[in-house]
């Protein structure tokens, strides 16, 4: 392999207290590219509100998380994450292509073109559709897509297989394997068992 | 992509998406024309009297429309996730409310000024205060959609809202309806209305610099 830049996304000693109630405390980690974070655990036991404060969305009640040894929101950390959470971020009365156009806009364009993508994600033919037509796992996938043609490192996957068929999950379980090798890292909550080739999985269970 | 390529980009992505669900045009606009038909007729034959209170009248009704047209503003994005796209981007936030803002004014502001002239003689104003009537309009009603994008931030993440966000706004709106529907009230009789045009000037200028700070600081808070 050749010699790629290295990103470190650490968690230091975090917790997250909702409605007066302890998710999580004392929790920490550290991340490299190339590797996976899957984070386990039952209903409501702070996955996603971990994931919402590894997007900055939420303040950590405790501790801090660092990119590259910087506070998230003082570093380049923005430009480098993607987030695809439990809602897809597309517009439903825009095409396939409008909506991820947006997406290109308002980040960097990144490894593959918008074609490249929708063909990466089996939507090739689908770029004149609009977004209310599709199925729920062809919005998954389209919102995945957005992954595809912005320029990141981190990504941020809450609950990336729901309703994807079986051909969907393995599709993205590739996509996700080429991310890591290319030097990326994914943090994810999963209800499925997670099968990748070559890669350092983490687990975290949050219970 | 860079900075001015994304601010266009969420404008014509609004303008789309506005033209793709027409009552979102059509209804502030129709509230409006609705509002002010309706006065005559409650006032009566009295010609003198709703030429008199035509500025009022008029501006009234259009900060009610831009109060009623508030609510679209961001909620849509906040429903189906993009606001959390918009706000991960590594673009400066408060830029890119500020083009949903503006595509915004565009689509529920614009066409008052479009149909204010009509309604205006409707209501027997002097047809030499149109001029001074459009010019409020045309620097008043962005200032509605920039006050008001604060107090939609603020009350989009809550299920009722609507009352709160009256509450927040309406305070705000008034200096707006006082120095614009007295400048139109003052051109009328025809005399020089620049301070009362300068001051609107000035509340348009802060706003549409200060306005989109706390705007997508308050978006940020709403989508914990």
């Amino acid at each position: 392999m050749t010699a790629k830049p290295t990103f470190r996304l650490q968690g230091t000693d975090l917790s997250c207290i909702r409605d007066d109630r302890i998710l999580f405390e004392g929790l920490s980690f550290e991340l490299v590219s190339g590797q996976v974070l899957l984070l386990e655990g039952k209903n409501g036991s702070g996955k996603t509100s971990l994931l919402r404060i590894l997007c900055g969305f939420r303040e950590p009640d405790a501790g801090q998380v660092l990119w590259c040894g910087e506070a998230i929101d003082d570093s380049q950390y923005y430009a480098d994450m993607a987030y695809v959470g439990h809602l897809d971020g597309v517009k439903k009365e825009l095409t396939v292509l409008e909506n991820l156009k947006v997406s290109l806009a308002l980040g960097q364009s990144g490894q593959y073109s918008i074609q490249q993508a929708l063909s990466k994600v089996h939507l090739t033919d689908y770029d004149e559709v609009l977004v209310q037509a599709l199925s729920a796992g062809q919005k998954r996938r389209l919102s995945l897509a957005r992954l595809l043609i912005t320029k990141n490192s981190v990504w941020i996957l809450d609950e990336p297989f729901t309703s994807l068929d079986k051909q969907g999950i393995a599709l993205i379980e590739i996509l996700m394997s080429e991310h890591c090798a290319s030097g990326g890292m994914i943090v994810l909550t999963s209800h499925h068992d997670i099968e990748l080739h070559d890669v350092a999985v983490q687990r975290i269970n949050l219970s | 992509m860079s900075l001015s390529h994304a601010f266009f980009a969420i404008i014509r992505r609004d303008l789309v998406l506005a033209l793709r669900r027409r009552s979102e045009i059509a209804n502030p606009l129709l509230f409006f024309i609705l509002v002010i038909t309706l006065f005559p007729l409650g006032i009566g034959a009295q010609p003198h009297l709703l030429q008199a209170i035509a500025p009022g009248i008029i501006w009234v009704s259009a900060l009610l429309a831009a109060m009623l047209s508030l609510d679209s503003l961001f909620r849509s994005d906040f429903d189906d996730g993009s606001l959390e796209q918009i706000l991960l981007s590594s673009h400066p936030a408060s830029i890119l409310v500020l083009g949903k803002i503006i595509a915004h004014w565009l689509v529920t502001g614009l066409p008052l000024l479009i149909v204010a002239p009509l309604l205006a003689i409707f209501l027997g104003m002097p047809t030499h205060s149109l001029g001074i009537l459009l010019l409020t309009l045309l620097l008043g009603t962005p200032v509605l959609s920039l006050i008001g994008a604060i107090g939609v931030a603020l009350t989009v993440g809550l299920r009722r809202g609507g009352m709160i966000l009256s509450l927040l706004v309406l305070p705000l709106y008034v200096p707006v309806l006082i120095f614009a529907s007295n400048a139109v009230e003052i051109a009328g009789t025809g005399l020089p209305v620049d301070a009362q045009i300068n001051i609107l000037i000035s509340i348009l200028f802060m706003s549409l610099v200060l306005a989109p700070w706390p705007t997508a600081a308050a978006l940020k808070m709403s989508i914990n």
